[in-house]
């Protein structure tokens, strides 16, 4: 595939944006990988990474919870004593602003294909199952940049179940929605609570623009289907 | 605010103001007061969770904090204190004092370049407060008292981040005077109760207490308040 020069283009945001940012344009592209634990998105990050840089892009990854700033700050706070619901959504928030800011949009202004491992669409939906209006969330997120792709990879939760006690052998005290008290038993905790995340999610598909992918399928089967769908947009920009 | 099922709602009292407008001094003077009177009262402080605060002053050292990270790390100790103590206290009856509340974001933040509707938004969770009093001093008032005692100025008090100034003296006077710019412009909009800051300390004391006297129903103080009713107190 060749590459071109792409052409800058202002950022464009959700709300508000970020009115001191003067003059800040893209000539990068944002795709953004959503899905639970589980459904295979490091794995795809991954792959995709090595074959767009195979093609000749530059690409840099960003997730949730890795922001020098504060991402461990999350972990710790989260381990000492339970946060509140706004309180929580409000730190992932903070740590979210400070990556788009020092990582996100500097690469996308030097023009690099920045693959996020997860974007404000799980912050938002994890909020919303906890029962903080989804109104609320998408104001606080009006500084986000729209990216300009979205896949969620989707996995039944019963799946998603084996994947995750397979890989780490335990479930995620927030993962499986322990602190919502949906059920004494773990298996039916997971379940619901991923079925209530995945239940935002098809909320927000249409008015995010979020592409719904099988995420049951063999990786190498999946990762051909998302590396299409990318170099064709890649193709058309 | 309306009565709860185990009995009435507390009361919400908040100052606000510049650094060095005297507001801390005079929540602290209330605060004893409502004691004395038998009152519950639970006092909060601006930027004080100690889940936020390690992180926070982490990250205000480095000097890496972008306005937006800014507000929303103050928003989040905020909500930690707002979901912990304010909400439920409230609920439980207790006056609670605040040192600092909402309006100090939609200053400072604005101030730094965020966006006014996108930090009411962000704020829109919190109770609107039953009395809000807003400390007016001039920039250099509050400038002479601050430094009095204190001739450092720290990085983001100084708004140094706002490269107004590269002193940071001169950036401290512009970057308040901007804030009291907010403020004055929030008397009328959200309901702030006016305080001459250069009264004496007395003064000021006993206006506060005459609003504050008009929230306590007899069934939390059975003695009369010791001032008497001046004015009907407008619902903020």
């Amino acid at each position: 595939m060749t590459l071109k020069e792409v052409a800058p283009r202002p950022l464009r945001f959700y709300g508000e944006g970020i009115s001191y940012l003067k003059k800040v344009e893209s000539k990068g592209s944002l795709i953004v990988v959503e899905g639970p634990d589980g459904s295979g998105r490091s794995t795809q990050i991954d792959l995709v990474t090595s074959k767009l840089e195979a093609d000749g892009h530059a690409v840099i990854t960003t997730g949730l919870k890795r922001s020098e700033l504060i991402g461990s700050g999350i972990l710790e706070a989260k381990h000492k004593l339970p946060l509140g619901k706004k309180t929580l959504a409000l730190f992932y928030a903070a740590d979210f602003a400070d990556q788009l800011e020092h990582k996100i949009i500097p690469a996308l202004h030097a023009g690099y294909i920045v693959l996020a491992d997860r974007y404000i669409y799980t912050l938002m939906a994890r909020s919303s199952v906890r029962g903080i209006p989804r109104s609320w969330s998408h104001d606080l997120f009006g500084f986000a940049i729209r990216p300009d792709l979205v896949f969620y990879l989707d996995v039944p939760p019963e799946e998603l179940f084996h994947r995750v006690f397979q890989k780490y052998g335990s479930l995620d005290y927030y993962e499986s929605g322990a602190d919502m008290g949906l059920s004494d038993e773990l298996f039916e905790s997971f379940v619901l609570y991923q079925r209530g995340i995945a239940k935002e999610f098809e909320a927000m598909e249409s008015k995010y623009g979020i592409v719904r992918i099988d995420g049951g399928r063999p990786v190498v089967e999946l990762n051909a289907d998302l590396q299409r769908r990318i170099d064709d947009y890649l193709r058309s920009r | 605010m309306a009565d709860n099922l185990l009995g009435s709602r507390g009361r919400l009292i908040v100052v606000e103001g510049i650094d060095g407008s005297g507001k801390t001094t005079q929540l602290h003077l209330l605060d004893k007061w409502l004691r004395s009177l038998g009152l519950k009262v639970f006092f909060t402080e601006w930027n004080s969770s100690d889940v936020v605060k390690e992180i926070t002053s982490k990250g205000k050292k480095k000097a890496l904090l972008t306005p937006t990270t800014f507000s929303l790390l103050h928003a989040t100790d905020f909500a930690d204190r707002y979901e912990r103590n304010i909400s439920p206290l409230l609920e439980a009856g207790y006056f609670v004092l605040a040192d600092r509340y909402v309006y100090t974001a939609f200053a400072r933040d604005v101030v730094r370049g965020c966006s006014p509707a996108w930090v009411r938004k962000v704020y829109s969770f919190a109770a609107s407060p039953d009395a809000a009093f807003y400390f007016r001093v001039a920039p250099e008032v509050g400038m002479d008292r601050i430094l009095d005692g204190r001739p450092k100025l720290k990085y983001y008090e100084a708004g140094m981040d706002l490269n107004l100034s590269n002193d940071e003296y001169e950036s401290y006077r512009i970057f308040q005077s901007r804030i009291v710019e907010q403020y004055e412009s929030m008397v009328q909009k959200d309901g702030l109760a006016v305080i001459d800051g250069t009264l004496g300390i007395e003064k000021q004391q006993e206006l506060m207490r005459q609003d504050v006297s008009k929230l306590i129903t007899p069934a939390r103080a059975p003695a009369a308040s010791e001032f008497g009713v001046s004015k009907e107190v407008e619902s903020r």
